[in-house]
């Protein structure tokens, strides 16, 4: 547990604190808008994406979408995991573990599309990738959360962890 | 935790919490606030849109609902004439494909588990139908349809067949067989006229390929034997199963693209099969193949030829090249969207301008003279437009079916989409106030979107974005050609129960104005001129 939470005695500065909240809830802010989107899509699938898959990983992906009970699930994991992890970031509420959890649905994306030479997708992107993406960055983002944890100042888990003792 | 946090903790405990660490923990919570005003502001501006299109487009969301024959149990005795190519996957949309093909779908279904084309297959309707009787030319194709006419429980090569379905070999015996009620005819072309005809006449019911028939006379004189022997015909065209086109037919008719003054059609392929090169099967010879019965209809006779034999479409002595072939489904496709019957006018230009390298293995002993880059301009100068089809055989760049008016356009393929045109008078107001954005469709129509596509060929695919391999019925993916064939079965079985007379989607009426009008784009590119069709007399000038 202390592990899990290292660094929750670490003093930030306010500047410190405040910049890695805003930061924790635009990335809670981004995944819940994608979750929102999903829920209110009543044909929403994930399968269009799997099948676009490149890369070593790309069977993998493609082995998901052509089952319909792993497709479900993939589904459902997608839309209320990505919901989930954004109220989490945003609320501050059990934040460690929905960074990890958010970290990794963001590999999964990076495998299924990675930005390596020689593969194109029919996803579009604005940017120009190549290894390093949004996705990617993301997930390092997440990471620095991670090690930086604001929740026990900032957040729900403040009340939770204390309660219990 | 440690005792020291814990320690920590308790000092600090829930009683210990001062407001200001009490309002710190909850500081984050009015962006889910913004969220949410943010989420319930995008809803309704998108379904404002959406509603406000919805006025505009107004397209029923049901399936559509083509025929509705009485459902009695009647088995229907079918007899078939030519199992090439066409021939073999008409059985298989009846229901009965050779063990081999059940074992290649088989095959790829395991090697991909996303191929589904198997399954697909084993879910096709049961049609209730028996095939009593085979006939072609060649022997190895006769027996190969007797065993596939004998596969009614869709087994693989290693399954036990009870061979019923007898082979004649000459098909005027099968028209004449009294264990037959209904016959599909898959020859050449050269030799569709006649067999219908004369199945009509011993009142067997007749599912013949396209194009109808190789030459105007033969339009006329089976239209007049059709409609006398009051039988149950279907043309082969089976893009009138195709949800899109039934869709694109009701937006024409509200006139959500207004006045149509163009519409271009195309055909692409690049393969030697595509442009009818097929192989030379290693039995066919002049023992195997009965070359008189297959030469019978033609004016000149030929010395025996395998190129002529397999690769028959390359040759006006059997077939029309790209406009019976390929133009003809082109046609019918907006001919059911939007009633267009036979033009006004043909012109056409093209020319042999690819296959012609012997050394490429394009021909063996005589290069082909039906062209292989075709273009016809039909006009209909009643309906103010023009229909322009326009093929090559020697480049797959992909391109729908476009149909142009005022208002709008429309690009149609297995899916729909329909813009709003910039200038359109109709939708002006609409365009000035941002509810209609010209760049973005009015309309979408996806068949099946739901539904996961299994890997299909790359022949496969051009024929599904036309429309012509696949269609959905309730979200479920079903050949286009077994819902034709199904269509025949049932207004057979109608026209049996109540004496009725009863027109299939593409029916004899049609089916003529299919044939002449692919017959105008082939005088018009023989003759190198501009073909008129004179409404009131009934004929071509």
């Amino acid at each position: 547990m202390k592990r899990f939470f290292r660094g929750i005695n670490q003093d930030y500065s306010n500047y410190q604190l405040s910049i890695l909240v805003v930061f924790r809830v635009m990335i809670g802010w981004h995944f819940l808008y994608e979750g929102i989107t999903k829920i209110l899509n009543p044909n929403w699938t994930s399968v269009g994406y799997l099948l676009d898959s490149g890369g070593l990983f790309s069977g993998f992906f493609k082995f998901i979408a052509a089952s319909p009970e792993l497709l479900k699930l993939v589904d459902f994991i997608n839309i209320y995991g990505l919901t989930a992890i954004g109220l989490g970031l945003i609320l501050g509420l059990f934040t460690q573990l929905f960074t990890l959890g958010g970290m990794l649905l963001l590999a999964f994306y990076y495998l299924s599309h990675p930005p390596i030479i020689g593969f194109n997708y029919a996803i579009p992107s604005e940017g120009n990738y190549l290894f390093v993406n949004k996705t990617l960055i993301e997930m390092a983002g997440l990471w620095v959360l991670y090690l930086f944890p604001t929740s026990m100042k900032i957040g729900l888990d403040t009340f939770i962890f204390k309660v219990k003792n | 935790m440690s005792d020291k946090v814990d320690n920590k903790n308790s000092e600090a405990g829930k009683e210990g919490m001062n407001r200001r660490e009490v309002l710190k923990g909850l500081a984050t919570i009015p962006v889910l606030g913004a969220m949410a005003y943010g989420a319930i502001k995008k809803v309704r501006f998108e379904d404002n849109r959406k509603s406000n299109l919805k006025q505009v487009v107004n397209l029923s969301s049901e399936d559509p609902n083509m025929y509705s024959y009485s459902k009695s149990d009647r088995q229907i005795r079918i007899g078939l004439i030519g199992f090439g190519i066409r021939g073999e996957q008409l059985m298989r949309a009846a229901g009965f494909a050779h063990p081999e093909v059940i074992d290649n779908l088989k095959e790829a279904s395991v090697k991909n588990s996303s191929d589904k084309r198997y399954d697909d297959y084993l879910n096709q309707d049961n049609l209730n139908i028996v095939i009593n009787g085979v006939s072609d030319v060649f022997d190895y194709r006769s027996e190969r349809a007797q065993l596939a006419a004998a596969n009614e429980d869709r087994e693989g090569i290693s399954g036990s067949f009870l061979k019923k379905a007898k082979i004649y070999k000459n098909w005027r015996d099968l028209v004449a067989a009294d264990d037959i009620d209904a016959v599909i005819i898959a020859t050449p072309d050269h030799w569709h006229s006649k067999m219908a005809i004369e199945a009509a006449r011993h009142g067997k019911h007749v599912y013949v390929e396209k194009a109808m028939t190789r030459t105007i006379e033969e339009a006329f004189e089976l239209k007049n034997a059709i409609k006398e022997a009051n039988i149950v015909f279907q043309l082969g065209h089976q893009g009138r199963q195709t949800e899109s086109n039934l869709k694109a037919r009701e937006a024409i008719n509200k006139g959500v693209i207004g006045n149509v003054n163009l519409i271009e059609v195309c055909t692409n392929r690049n393969s030697p099969n595509g442009a009818w090169v097929y192989d030379i099967h290693p039995d066919a010879n002049e023992n195997t193949i009965d070359w008189q019965q297959f030469e019978e209809p033609c004016e000149v006779k030929h010395p025996f030829s395998l190129e002529r034999f397999f690769r028959w479409r390359c040759w006006w002595d059997y077939g029309t090249g790209l406009s019976g072939d390929l133009l003809t489904h082109e046609y019918d496709a907006i001919n059911q969207i939007m009633d267009l019957g036979i033009p006004d006018s043909a012109v056409a230009s093209g020319g042999v301008y690819f296959y012609k390298d012997k050394k490429a293995g394009h021909y063996i002993n005589e290069v082909r003279e039906v062209p292989d880059v075709f273009q016809v301009s039909f006009d209909y100068k009643d309906r103010d437009l023009t229909l322009l089809y326009s093929a090559s055989l020697a480049s797959n760049m992909e391109r729908g079916k476009m149909i142009m008016g005022h208002d709008g356009y429309m690009d149609l393929g297995n899916t729909l989409n329909i813009y709003a045109d910039r200038e359109s008078t109709k939708y002006s107001d609409k365009i000035k106030t941002g509810i209609i954005k010209p760049d973005l469709p009015i309309y979408t129509f996806i068949p099946g979107r739901n539904n996961v596509d299994a890997v299909s060929s790359p022949t496969e695919q051009y024929f599904a974005g036309r429309g012509l391999l696949y269609t959905y019925r309730s979200g479920k993916r079903v050949d286009t050609t077994h819902l034709h064939i199904k269509e025949w079965i049932e207004a057979i079985r109608e026209s049996l129960d109540t004496g009725k007379t009863i027109l299939p989607s593409c029916n004899i009426n049609m089916g003529f104005q299919e044939a002449i009008t692919a017959h105008m784009a082939t005088i018009a590119y023989r003759e190198q001129r501009t073909v008129f069709w004179d409404k009131e007399n009934e004929k071509i000038v």
